[in-house]
């Protein structure tokens, strides 16, 4: 054998053209051997896969019976080759050179054959392993250790265990446990793996799949690349992606949907304090806030106001887009954060910006006579889509702030839409976001502006995100809310974010217009009724062209179902 | 917000022409729009007509800034120009200063300029004249006095002072925002 083995590099000095030929020979005399030998272990294999499948019931000393078995095999599969070298040698000692290749490929063939063992035999131990039935720990189990510090290993075990069983929950539940065990408990365990506050995670588990969830809460770890927006009223893209390169910076354009958005993959220096930088060549902002921004499409020569501006990252971008004409009003209720706006407003040279710090929320009385063409709200939130960015928000945000927020937010949103001028030749179009991925900060917000004015969503213009949900849990919302988009750090490795654009109808006010004619009465005591009037009619001309009226029927016999069903959701959510 | 009244006028004026000379008077007469001075807490903003117009719907405290702002007036009266007025400074400049590579942080950092950091200046530049600062790629970094006329730089040792800093981009970075508002 050895001296067989040592001949062999001779076999690599041979030219190509031999050498096929060789082993062509040497395919076509094998043949028939290998085929027979492949039928035997095929047949082999399936037996023992047949042994097996039963023995894999019983669990772990099944698992070395098998292996034992299976190293069996292999020796058997070896005899069997040196066997069939021997029968070679003996047929073939007349042509030494073929023997050399056969022997060759035949050796090949053997460590195949071992590898493909070896594989199955991994594949069927992990089948063992994963059909295995998984042990949900019960309350008492965990309370027990309660003061057991978990190490990270163990606790990702647990909820890969847990995904794989909720992946198939029929066969591979315990019994007598529900799928909402399993699920509150995964949630514990994300919670305490990655340092949330349980209720959040068990909130991201109600609006992802339980994968999706992880995936979620990982990425949502993970730091994103920094991103700048080249300041086009001073400087092009193209210019200074060059000086920064010549600072060490190495970069790549964002994506194709932006022309102005620059991803810093590394930088010797600050990409905050060079010289570029503080002459206003380019602004740091995440690749998702400027979304909101392009979704509005501000046109040069509007008014335009932006709710929530500090610190001026999208006051910007729109000054820019509207190449510093018309007017910007950048408002924001902190006057801290609006010095930074103001600071980066004159390092931009933006030139149309008038900042003020009112309440968003009066903004309406404010306005009443010089409305807008366009509005940002790019409203406060809990932040749950920028924890990478904030991690201070896994621990403190909860779900009652959530819902403070959405009040805020709503007030907010109503506003906004009262501010917008719908007779705006150009515009009479508002954008709200947030920076949050919940749903009662996102789609119920605007839900519930759609159930209070008169406006209709309208598509964002971005052709990437995914669209919003339509329905969660026990409610549903209005199905144009699923021209609105939602942004994953998960899917698009941006920062979770919403987007929904807006188009204003009318000044009408739905559901309230009975209250809101009362409160007229108390304000004009002598002109109400003709005023009153003549409001009727022209509502009645605006709202009641022949086309439309079908519609407007349409809604009403929606509503009257609504108000049908709505007694029993009550009674389900009780129950 | 209110327009300066004439002795105000007189200050700003004189500051500026400092550094820009008779441009001062591009300022007021633009071609595109009306433009005009508007005196708030003490800060004068450069505003566009159509701009002061809608601002006047904001309330005085609620107000924080409008349109660019060129400087405040000292307790004593006389007028101090910010760094948020370079953009306009450097539009109309009548003397200018380029500095070298390697001189362009520690002008950043709020250093004088000395003559070794000094790469070319403009010719005929008198003593104690106000200059704005470039670097080699044209961008404006700030502005400054200049400490020597052009025919004195250059008889200056190396580590002599050319340009006095007075204020640079530098300050927006420095927490000075209070200087903006």
């Amino acid at each position: 054998m050895a001296g067989k083995i040592s001949k062999s590099p001779k076999g690599g000095r041979r030219s190509p053209s031999v050498e096929k030929k060789g082993r062509s020979t040497s395919v076509e005399s094998k043949g028939g051997r290998r085929s027979t030998s492949v039928e035997k272990k095929g047949g082999r294999r399936s037996t023992s896969v047949g042994k097996k499948g039963n023995v894999e019931n019983k669990e772990p000393p099944a698992a070395k019976n098998r292996r034992d078995s299976s190293s069996s095999r292999n020796d058997d599969d070896d005899d069997e080759a040196f066997g069939n070298d021997d029968e070679v040698d003996d047929d073939d000692m007349s042509d030494d050179e073929e023997l050399e290749v056969e022997r060759q490929s035949r050796l090949l063939d053997a460590r195949r054959v071992e590898e493909a063992e070896e594989a199955e035999e991994e594949y069927r131990e992990t089948i063992a392993t994963n059909t295995s039935i998984y042990h949900l720990p019960l309350k008492e189990e965990l309370d027990k250790d309660i003061d057991r510090v978990v190490p990270p290993s163990e606790l990702k075990s647990h909820i890969e265990s847990i995904l794989e069983v909720l992946a198939d929950f029929k066969n591979r539940r315990e019994p007598e446990r529900s799928r909402k065990e399993y699920v509150d408990q995964l949630g514990l365990f994300i919670a305490e793996l990655y340092g949330y506050l349980p209720e959040l995670v068990e909130y991201f588990l109600t609006m992802f799949s339980p994968s999706e969830a992880l995936e979620f809460v990982d990425y949502s770890d993970k730091v994103r690349p920094m991103v700048i927006r080249t300041n086009t009223l001073k400087t092009r893209r193209k210019d200074l992606a060059l000086a920064l390169m010549k600072r060490g910076v190495s970069l790549d354009p964002l994506a194709g949907w932006s022309k102005v958005g620059l991803k810093i993959m590394e930088s010797p220096v600050p990409v905050g304090a060079t010289p570029e930088y503080l002459s206003g060549h380019y602004m740091l902002q995440s690749a998702a806030s400027m979304c909101p921004v392009l979704a509005l499409a501000p046109q040069p020569k509007e008014r335009v106001l932006d709710m929530s501006a500090a610190p001026g990252g999208k006051t910007s971008y729109i000054a820019q887009l509207m190449r510093n004409t018309g007017v910007i009003f950048a408002n924001d209720l902190r006057s801290d954060r609006q010095k930074a706006t103001v600071a980066n407003m004159h390092r931009l040279g933006v030139k149309n910006v008038i900042t003020c710090m009112h309440d968003g929320r009066k903004l309406s009385k404010l306005f009443k006579q010089f409305k807008f063409d366009r509005v940002l709200l790019d409203a406060p939130c809990s932040g749950l889509g920028v924890i990478s960015r904030d991690p201070s928000v896994k621990v403190q945000r909860t779900i009652a702030d959530v819902k403070k927020t959405a009040h805020l937010q709503k007030e907010l949103l109503l506003a906004a839409i009262d501010v917008l001028n719908h007779k705006s030749k150009t515009g009479g179009v508002m954008v709200y976001s947030t920076c949050s991925i919940s749903v009662a900060e996102n789609e119920e917000v605007v839900n519930y502006a759609l159930s209070k004015r008169d406006i209709k969503i309208i598509d964002t213009e971005l052709d990437f995100g995914t669209p919003a949900f339509t329905r969660y849990q026990q409610k549903r919302f209005h199905p144009s809310i699923a021209k609105t988009r939602r942004f994953y750090p998960h899917v698009h490795n941006m920062d979770g974010f919403y987007v929904a654009k807006i188009q204003k109808l009318s000044d009408k006010i739905k559901g309230e217009s009975e209250p809101s004619k009362k409160e007229d009465g108390v304000d004009e005591k002598s002109n109400v009724d003709e005023l009153d009037a003549e409001r009727k009619t022209k509502k009645d001309k605006i709202s009641v062209p022949p086309t439309r009226e079908v519609n407007t029927n349409k809604k009403n016999d929606k509503k009257k179902n609504a108000k049908m069903t709505k007694p029993r959701r009550m009674k389900v959510e009780v129950n | 917000m209110r327009p300066l009244t004439e002795e105000e006028t007189k200050t700003l004026f004189l500051k500026l022409s400092e550094y820009i000379g008779k441009n001062v008077e591009k300022m007021i007469n633009r071609s595109d729009e009306r433009y005009c001075f508007r005196l708030m807490k003490d800060r004068c903003y450069y505003v566009s007509e159509s701009l002061m117009k809608a601002a006047s719907s904001i309330a005085r405290d609620s107000l924080l800034a409008v349109g660019t702002c060129i400087g405040k007036f000292t307790k004593s009266g006389k007028f101090r120009l910010h760094i948020t007025s370079l953009e306009y400074l450097s539009k109309y400049a009548k003397y200018k200063v380029w500095v070298k590579q390697n001189a362009e942080m520690s002008f950043l950092y709020g250093n004088h300029i000395t003559k070794s950091g000094l790469a070319r200046m403009t010719e005929n530049t008198p003593q104690y004249s106000g200059v704005i600062v470039y670097n080699m790629a044209d961008i404006p970094m700030g502005f400054g006095v200049a400490a020597q006329s052009t025919e004195h730089c250059q008889q200056l040792e190396s580590n002599g002072n050319v340009v006095l800093h007075q204020a640079d981009i530098g300050d927006y970075l420095r927490g000075l925002e209070d200087d903006f508002c």
